[in-house]
Parts: C-alpha cells; sequence; structure tokens
C-alpha cells in the first residue's frame, strides 16, 4: 500500500513536468506564432542546441539516483572540446580524437568512483576537484580559443554540417520554397543514448541496483549488493556519458576554449530536478530529465524569440520553476510521512 | 616512546592539518626564493610603501594574502556554521555575493547609471541595502533548509543560479562603477593596514566572541550532530538551522560589498565567481568534516588564508590564473584523501599489525 502511494506521488511528478513543458510551448506557439514559433524547426532546435545537455543529464540522473551529485560535467566538456579541437588542429583523425576523448572519459570515471565508492569521500568534494582540475587542464592545454574548420579535419566538419531530413513537418517560406525539417547527428546520439539509458535503468541489473543503494544503501549492501563498485559504476557511466555529451557539445560550437560550458552542470541539474529526480537518491527517471531538458531550452528559446528581454532571465525562470519543483518535491514528502 | 607519543600529540591536535599545509606553503616559498637567488625570507618581509593614492602603507606577501583572502575567511566563518549544522554546504555564496555587490552599487548610482562619481544615496544606505540583501538570501535558504527539509544543495542551487542573473538585471546588463573614494573604502586601507583585513578581523571576532560567551556554538554542534536528538532535549533544530544560513548570507553581503569596493564596481559576472568552491574548501582544509557536527572556527580560517597563499604562491612561480585550479584540484583530493576513512582504518590496521609483530619478537 505504502509502495503504491509512492508510485502515484512520482508519477504525479512526472505528469507536472511533462504538462509545464506542453503549457510553456504551447504559450510560446501562441506569444510567437507570427515569429516562427509554430515550425517543427523551433522544436528541433531546442534539441540539436541541447543534444550535449541531453546527453550528461541521462549520467548525472544515474549518479543522482545513487544519492551522489557530480559537477565536473561542464568542465570535462571543457576539457574534451578542446582536446578535440587541438588533436584534430595537429592533424589527428576524427574518429581517433573521439575515441581519445571517450578513453578519458573512461578513465576520469573511475578515479572519480574509487574516489566516492571505495575511499568514501563526499560526491560533492571529490566532483567539485574533479572540476577545477578539469577547468585547470583546458588552460594547460591551451589558452586561447581553437576553432576546428574544414581544413583541420574535414571528417568532423562533414558530421557537423549533416541535415538529417525528416520525412514531414515542412513548410513553405516566403518564396514559396519546401524547407524539411532537419535533426543533426547529434541528436540521433542523445537520443539514442536517452533510450539505451531508459532501457538499462529499468530492466537490467546494474539498473535496479543504482535505484536500491540510492534507497537505502545499508540495506542494499544487507541484500548482497557491491555497493562500492555500483558507484564506481555510477560516477564512471556519468563521465562517459559526458564525454560523448562533449562530442555532440563540440559538433554544434566546433570549437575549443576554456570558458566553454561554464555552469552546464547546474543546467544538468536542474534539469533531473524539475524532471522528477530527488537528490536523495532511489526516486527519478531519465524521461523525466528528458522533459527537464526540453523545458529549460523552452524557455531559452522563448526569450530569444523574443528579442527584448534581458539575457539573464533564462536563469531567472529556470531558477523559480526549480523553486517550484522543489517545494512539491518537499510538500509531497510531507504528505507521504503524514500517512504513515 | 616518549618522543613518538608527543608526535601523536601534536598529530591528534584539531589545527595539525590546516597549520601544516600552511607551514608547507611558506616552505614552498622559502624554497623558491632560494632558487631564484632572492632573499630566502622575502616572503616574511614586510615593508613600508609610499603610494600616490594611499599614503603610506605597509607592503608585502603575507600582507597582500591577508588583504586578497579576506572575502574567503569572511564567507568561511559562515559556511563552517552552515556546514556544522545541517551537513550541507551553502553553493549560493558566491552569487549572492554578486547580488549584494550589484543592489549596493545600483543604490549608490541611480539605476542604469553605468557610471558616476557622486553618489544618489548616502553611502551608509548602499551598504546596508547591500547586506540586507544578503541576509534575505540567507533566509530564504535557511526556510527552505530549515522548515521544508530540502537538501542544502539543492535549496542553494536557486539562488546559485538566480542571484548573479538578478544582479545582472539590476545593473542592466552594465558594469556599474562607482568612482567616488568613499566607497572605495572598504577594499582601500585604513592608515597602515588594508580595510579588509580589519573587515575580516572584526567579523571573525564578533563571532568567535558570540560562539565562546553564549551557548550558540554548542548549540549549532549539537543540532549537527543529531537533530532529533537536540530537538528531544529541548532545542529548536529548525531555527538554529535557520539561524546559520542566515548568518552565511550576512557574510556573503560583507564579502560582497568587500569585492566591489576593492574594484569599486559591481561587476556581477565576474563578483564571487567560485568563492562558493574556496569557502567550502576552506572549511575542508581546516579539518572540519563535510558531514557536520563539531566545528574548528579557527581551522576554517586558517584554511581561507592557506588558499590564498597556494594562489599567490602559484603566481609567484609563473602559473596563470586559468591553469591554478589544477593545482587547487590536487590538494584538495590529497587533503580529502588523508581524510578518508578507509584510509585511516587501513593505516590503523598496519600499525597494530606492526605493534603485535613487534611484542611477538
Amino acid at each position: 500500500m505504502k509502495n503504491k502511494t509512492r508510485l502515484n506521488g512520482n508519477t504525479i511528478l512526472l505528469l507536472i513536468t511533462i504538462v509545464l513543458f506542453i503549457v510553456l510551448y504551447a504559450g510560446g506557439c501562441i506569444a510567437y506564432g507570427s515569429k516562427g514559433f509554430t515550425h517543427t524547426q523551433t522544436f528541433l532546435n531546442i534539441l540539436i542546441t541541447n543534444a550535449g545537455l541531453i546527453c550528461v543529464t541521462c549520467g548525472l540522473t544515474v549518479v543522482m539516483l545513487t544519492a551522489g551529485i557530480d559537477i565536473s560535467v561542464g568542465a570535462l566538456i571543457a576539457m574534451d572540446c578542446m582536446i578535440l579541437a587541438v588533436g584534430m588542429r595537429s592533424g589527428l583523425n576524427a574518429i581517433v580524437m573521439v575515441l581519445i576523448v571517450l578513453v578519458i572519459g573512461v578513465a576520469f570515471g573511475l578515479f572519480q568512483g574509487f574516489l566516492v565508492g571505495y575511499l568514501e569521500i563526499q560526491p560533492f568534494i571529490v566532483t567539485m576537484a574533479g572540476m577545477f582540475f578539469c577547468r585547470g587542464m583546458t588552460a594547460v592545454i591551451c589558452t586561447e580559443q581553437v576553432s576546428i574548420t574544414e581544413q583541420t579535419s574535414a571528417l568532423f566538419y562533414k558530421w557537423a554540417n549533416t541535415k538529417i531530413t525528416l520525412p514531414f513537418g515542412g513548410y513553405l517560406n516566403n518564396k514559396g520554397k519546401y524547407l524539411a525539417p532537419y535533426v543533426r547527428p547529434g541528436v540521433i546520439v542523445a537520443l539514442l543514448l536517452l533510450i539505451v539509458t531508459f532501457i538499462m535503468l529499468r530492466h537490467t541489473k546494474l539498473g535496479r541496483s543504482f535505484y536500491a543503494i540510492g534507497g537505502n544503501a545499508a540495506s542494499a549492501a544487507m541484500m548482497g549488493l557491491n555497493v562500492k563498485k555500483v558507484k564506481l559504476c555510477a560516477y564512471m557511466l556519468s563521465s562517459i556519458f559526458c564525454s560523448i555529451g562533449a562530442i555532440c557539445y563540440c559538433l554544434n560550437t566546433m570549437a575549443g576554449s576554456v570558458s566553454q560550458a561554464l555552469g552546464l552542470e547546474m543546467d544538468a541539474i536542474s534539469s533531473s530536478v524539475i524532471g522528477g529526480t530527488l537528490l536523495t537518491g532511489g526516486v527519478g527517471n531519465v524521461i523525466g530529465s528528458f522533459f527537464g531538458v526540453l523545458i529549460n531550452g523552452t524557455i531559452s528559446s522563448i526569450v530569444k524569440t523574443n528579442g527584448k528581454l534581458a539575457s539573464s532571465w533564462p536563469n531567472i525562470l529556470t531558477a523559480a520553476l526549480l523553486f517550484l519543483f522543489i517545494v512539491i518535491q518537499s510538500v509531497f514528502a510531507m504528505m507521504r510521512n503524514r500517512k504513515k | 616512546m616518549n618522543k613518538q607519543s608527543t608526535w601523536q600529540k601534536i598529530k591528534g591536535w584539531s589545527l595539525f592539518l590546516p597549520v601544516m599545509s600552511l607551514l608547507l606553503v611558506m616552505a614552498v616559498n622559502i624554497i623558491h626564493d632560494i632558487y631564484i637567488g632572492a632573499n630566502p625570507l622575502s616572503f616574511f618581509m614586510i615593508t613600508l610603501r609610499q603610494t600616490t593614492g594611499n599614503g603610506t602603507i605597509l607592503y608585502g606577501r603575507i600582507i597582500d594574502i591577508l588583504n586578497r583572502g579576506s572575502e574567503v575567511a569572511i564567507l568561511s566563518i559562515g559556511m563552517t556554521l552552515v556546514v556544522s549544522s545541517s551537513a550541507g554546504t551553502d553553493i549560493s555564496v558566491g552569487s549572492v555575493m554578486s547580488l549584494c555587490a550589484s543592489f549596493c552599487c545600483m543604490l549608490l548610482a541611480g539605476y542604469g547609471v553605468s557610471s558616476t562619481t557622486t553618489l544618489a544615496r548616502p553611502l551608509l544606505v548602499g551598504i546596508l541595502g547591500g547586506i540586507a540583501i544578503g541576509v534575505l538570501c540567507g533566509m530564504f535558504n535557511g526556510t527552505l533548509v530549515a522548515y521544508f527539509g530540502i537538501q542544502p544543495m539543492v535549496a542553494t542551487l536557486i539562488l546559485y543560479s538566480a542571484a548573479r542573473a538578478i544582479g545582472l538585471l539590476l545593473c542592466n546588463d552594465l558594469i556599474v562603477y562607482i568612482r567616488n573614494d568613499s566607497f572605495g573604502f572598504f577594499g582601500g586601507f585604513l592608515g597602515l593596514i588594508p580595510t579588509p583585513v580589519v573587515i575580516a578581523a572584526i567579523c571573525i571576532l564578533v563571532v568567535a566572541l558570540l560562539l565562546k560567551k553564549t551557548a550558540l556554538g554548542m548549540y549549532i554542534q549539537s543540532v549537527g550532530i543529531n537533530a532529533k536528538a537536540s530537538r528531544i532535549a529541548g532545542l529548536n533544530s529548525k531555527r538554529i538551522i535557520f539561524l546559520t544560513y542566515m548568518l552565511c548570507g550576512l557574510f556573503a553581503g560583507i564579502a560582497g560589498i568587500v569585492a566591489s569596493s576593492r574594484i569599486t564596481s559591481a561587476d556581477s559576472n565576474n563578483i564571487g565567481l567560485y568563492f562558493e568552491m574556496d569557502a567550502i574548501l576552506a572549511v575542508a582544509l581546516g579539518g572540519n568534516s563535510l558531514g557536520g557536527g563539531k566545528f574548528n572556527l579557527a581551522g576554517s580560517i586558517i584554511g581561507a588564508y592557506t588558499i590564498q597563499a597556494i594562489t599567490t604562491t602559484l603566481y609567484a612561480l609563473g602559473v596563470s590564473s586559468t591553469q591554478a585550479p589544477v593545482f587547487k584540484a590536487i590538494i584538495v583530493i590529497l587533503i580529502v584523501a588523508i581524510q578518508a576513512p578507509p584510509l585511516k582504518a587501513y593505516f590503523k590496521k598496519r600499525s597494530a599489525a606492526k605493534q603485535v609483530k613487534g611484542a611477538a619478537s
């Protein structure tokens, strides 16, 4: 009985998130329909710009399910992008560079996971150090902005400029030319990752272990789970997903610079929280996080389409939403406790 | 045998870690000075220097560290209390600093003015306004953490992302310059000594007295160790947690004013950037557990100045400001890894095994 009410509370949270997204988007369509907000492409653009963020949020959701946190993701993206850019400038093949970045993600995640899982250091401190390290390393590699052009890597340039057109939802522009909606390869990667994470969390032993540890680490250990190993896996997955996200991110920006992806970790955390993931662990799923990212994207898209609002509004609105969701979550938790 | 026990006594001292790290930083400085052929003690030299703007002032690397480290030292007071009472960190302090600075400068210059030489309002109104905003932010965080039972990191995440943005909004997306000597005083010099040092010293003294003369310090620790037990024992746990967040906001406000006065402007994007990390680091470096409970204010403050000493040393060694975080990260990991319980248990086991072996032979 208790389990059922709990499940209902979480489903309601997910529903609220989805409804909020639809309301926001519909509001944008009504207010800025004349500026092209109703086109399919506007929605796809949100996906394109946030492809990296979706990957990162998937990884972060996994970590947050184990009651941990990973604030190194933004800096890791900056470092990965810089490595991609500098590597390609020195003439290395794009595929080799992508593999190198993935290996770095695995190694970095292993190290952080070891410190959190086996040495039992607070995740916040470990990943804060990770953030400092990556941000500093980015500057050690190169202090100026390095851009990726067709000359430095034709293959990477080709990936970035590939348009995957969709067979529906096109429209005729002013001159009567048919414009088909399209997505970039990054979006496909991000969506695939989302589906993989969803299936993993729902149907694999490892996925269920994340929930078990976040719910109650002590009882999970008594059940025979290797808590240390599962925690290590969570941080490793987060860093790998973040590295995949970095490649998607780099396909958008086509550059490496020290100040790239500044504060992205907080976007990812707020997306997860808005999507119904609890920082206390054990509750949440990636579909909610995905809608969290979409809500963030819609807000900045609306502010951009308006064109007159100050650039700081997306931050304030996201924070206000975060506030709203945190209070709703805490009210649900209080109600649950009272029922007990 | 006797010698070892003295060593163990030193090792067991609560300030062992922060003082050791500070001494280590000094040693690095001395070695570097010998290496480049300068006076080995130039790190400790304090001289009088004539300046055009401020008259005669004290000059030296230690003075510089004390001066530049003031903001982090002020922040670390509040952070220590927050960590102790709620076993969580307030990650919004850097953003709140920026908001306080922006609000203060907006009050002093008037909305939408980007540069002014005359103050639109009395100086005191601006300063108190800025600090009041800090207290308000602290109360907001405190309400969420204490009364809504939200995890401190998530609760403060709201202001972390919003405060800086609101500050930008208040300043109309501009950098507000206040070219008035009276405003620059708080980041300038009071006679021979830099004013930030004096402000930090006053803050530390007031809080130290408050903790010593009242039972507040004990209450905070008891709430941090076990909030439920403290409540049953008759303490209002929630109000105490709320109070620590309010104090943290107050100190963030003061630090914001100092930082803003130092550059006589409100640069919303850069004031207080990463200061929350430095403040948390100072608390950890001071030998305080981030899991709450017992705290040591002196340790945090030594920790804060140690961080500044590290930064200054790195700059002296020719490391650029963007690359310095790499070293900071390595230092953090080393410090927390030494303190990690599994590693401590491992060493204890080993030394115990050694003793057993010694006794057997």
